[in-house]
């Protein structure tokens, strides 16, 4: 019987054959929390009582969700972060990095085939690059810091195939959102996905990277896609790690198959507050706006960015929305400063913060009044979401972000048809 | 494990996709780092008075997808400091199944549509039951894994560890 991607790469970080429902412990490559969730890894690592980490170059700890510091509270956290790398010297990115899911795979940390483990929940992104990479607690990412291991459930997995050109003005966001529309936020629970089609190979990289991001709005515990020569160009660009792309069999066993054309799809937009209530851009133009976001690990790097900035360029942000950026990371803002994008979005009127999470969990960088209305480039848009429950988050590409801050109310990105 | 004494049902407002941003917002999650602190502010945005009304020993009761969303620990950590005894839903978000067992907190998997907010309950975990005892009606419980269970019995993952300096699973 032939296996998925995750049972290949499961079976070889146990040791032995394995296939959906059985539980390994399998070897962990690389394993990292955040600020947010170090703590906790901390507290259960010390109650372990280990005099130090297994393997300290498969570990870091990325400052990211709310970075810098908006109050005394969360700098303690901080404190305790680099207090700890400095006692186990273990590595970390600090404030100004960028967003731990951008670091990861842009650092180098990872490569195809390996088994990556972060506290944090959309950990899964990396299974755009051939990773099998999901999301834990801080209790499990301190029992991989100590032994390199964790146990896992091997997961079934659905296949979904996307095929047909994508139409100007929509995007691999747009692609995502709709099948978590089909598929629902429960939809793929303890599952793989794995992605095919040719609407995914004719994707860059990062725009795969939003896909598998998203998997896990759907309950996915990975988003795998196989690695061709633009992901192993990729990689090899970033990582001196030798990678070891894997593929599923042609017989291998899956729990459902999708087929999607996504060829007349328009740009999508999820509703307040679940990320499975889509709806096409064209249904909420009479939704008002009071903030715009372009940024997170979905959508903040640089053909995010750029495709906000030539929808802007020359425009003024209407003015009752505010507009914030937040680059994915520093060498993301570098670059974005470089070609321009960033004097375009000052010139616009937008507020470019911190790479970082930006605004995205609400804990600083603009967080919501009563009553207000945001659009954003996010993952996620749950009640209380942006750091206020009578808040509401709308979620779409960052085209669409940016056309709605120019006109102040939800807006199709295709009215910009020349600068799509 | 307690498995035939009587818990309390606590029923949300909200059955289905039960967030860990609802369960503790991340704007607290950032802020407090006591539990008991935490477990004040559970469920606040979707059921501000919820908090207050749970027991030591009662069993938190959902629909389909509990615990979805952010990886936090805090979720789970604050839900079995609150007092609950364990959860009782249709489905698990699969962080969230990993986290609560990791730390020792029973999640069980039954139909619990017939289940309303303080009904007496009675969970046998070994014979695979819940029962509502109030209304006489018993339902099954999907049975918990066998290395679920060892994690639970050993007090969660960091004392299984600890007792075994390892992990100690049977047939894994
Ligand atoms: S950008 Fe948002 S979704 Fe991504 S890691 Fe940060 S807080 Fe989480």
């Amino acid at each position: 019987m032939g296996k998925t991607i995750a049972e290949k790469i499961l079976s070889n970080h146990a040791g032995r054959d394995l296939k959906a429902g059985e539980i390994a412990i399998c070897d962990v490559d690389f394993c990292f929390g955040q600020d947010g969730t170090s703590s906790i890894i901390i507290d259960s690592f010390n109650k372990l009582g280990l005099k130090k980490v297994f393997d300290r170059s498969k570990f870091y700890m990325v400052i990211d969700h709310s970075a810098p510091s908006p109050n005394i509270g969360v700098s303690e956290i901080h404190k305790k972060m680099r207090n700890f790398a400095k006692t186990y010297d273990v590595n970390m990115y600090d404030i100004g990095c960028g967003v731990c899911h951008q670091l990861i795979p842009q650092k180098g940390h990872v490569t195809c085939g390996d088994v990556v483990l972060g506290a944090d929940s959309h950990t899964c992104t990396y299974g755009a690059i051939n990773v099998f990479s999901t999301g834990v607690g801080s209790t499990d990412l301190a029992i991989t810091l100590a032994s390199g291991k964790n146990w896992f459930r091997v997961p079934e997995t659905i296949k979904v195939i996307v095929n047909g050109k994508l139409p100007k003005g929509v995007y691999s966001k747009d692609v995502i959102l709709q099948i978590i529309k089909q598929i629902g936020a429960n939809g793929a629970t303890y599952k793989s996905v794995e992605f095919y089609g040719d609407t995914i190979t004719a994707m860059s990289v990062d725009a795969r990277l939003t896909i598998s991001n998203m998997a896990v709005e759907m309950g996915a515990k990975v988003g795998l896609m196989e690695a061709d020569d633009k992901v192993l160009k990729w990689v090899g660009e970033r990582s001196s790690k030798v990678p070891r792309p894997v593929k599923a069999d042609p017989d291998a066993r899956y729990a459902a198959v999708k087929s999607y054309d996504v060829s007349a799809l328009a740009p999508q937009v999820a509703r307040p507050h679940a990320v499975d209530n889509v709806s096409d851009v064209t249904e909420l133009s009479n939704v008002k706006i009071d903030q715009a976001f372009v940024g997170t690990c979905t959508n903040g790097r640089l053909e995010d960015l750029e495709a906000a900035a030539n929808i802007l360029k020359g425009k003024p942000v209407h003015p009752d929305v505010k507009f914030i950026i937040a680059p994915a990371s520093k060498e993301i803002y570098l670059q974005a400063v470089k070609k321009g994008f960033v004097e375009t979005f000052v010139k616009s009127g937008c507020i470019v913060v911190g790479p970082g999470c930006g605004p995205c969990v609400g804990t600083h960088n603009g967080v919501l009044a009563d009553g207000e209305v945001a659009i954003s480039t996010a993952n996620r848009n749950f009640k209380g979401r942006m750091g206020n429950p009578n808040s509401f988050i709308y979620l779409a590409s960052p085209a669409t972000v940016a056309a709605s801050a120019l006109k102040g109310r939800i807006t199709d990105p295709r009215e910009f048809k020349k600068r799509l | 494990m307690r498995p035939h004494k009587k818990h309390y049902a606590r029923r949300l407002k909200v059955a289905d996709n039960i967030n860990t941003d609802y369960v503790i917002s991340g704007r607290y999650k950032f802020k407090i780092q006591d539990p008991k602190e935490l477990a004040k502010h559970i469920f606040e945005d979707i059921d501000p008075d919820f908090a207050a009304r749970v027991r030591d020993g009662d069993v938190l009761v959902a629909g389909e997808n509990f615990g979805c969303g952010s990886s936090r620990e805090q979720a789970p950590q604050a839900l079995k400091t609150a007092g609950f005894y364990a959860i009782a839903a249709k489905s698990f978000a699969r962080i969230f199944y990993r986290n609560a067992f990791n730390i020792g907190l029973m999640l069980v998997e039954c139909d619990t549509d017939f289940i309303d907010d303080g009904d007496e309950l009675e969970l046998d975990i070994e014979k695979g039951k819940i029962r509502d005892t109030g209304k006489g009606l018993v339902f099954d419980v999907k049975p918990i894994p066998p290395t679920m269970k060892k994690l639970l019995d050993d007090g969660g993952v960091v004392e299984h560890f600890k007792k075994y300096g390892g992990f100690k699973f049977e047939q894994v």
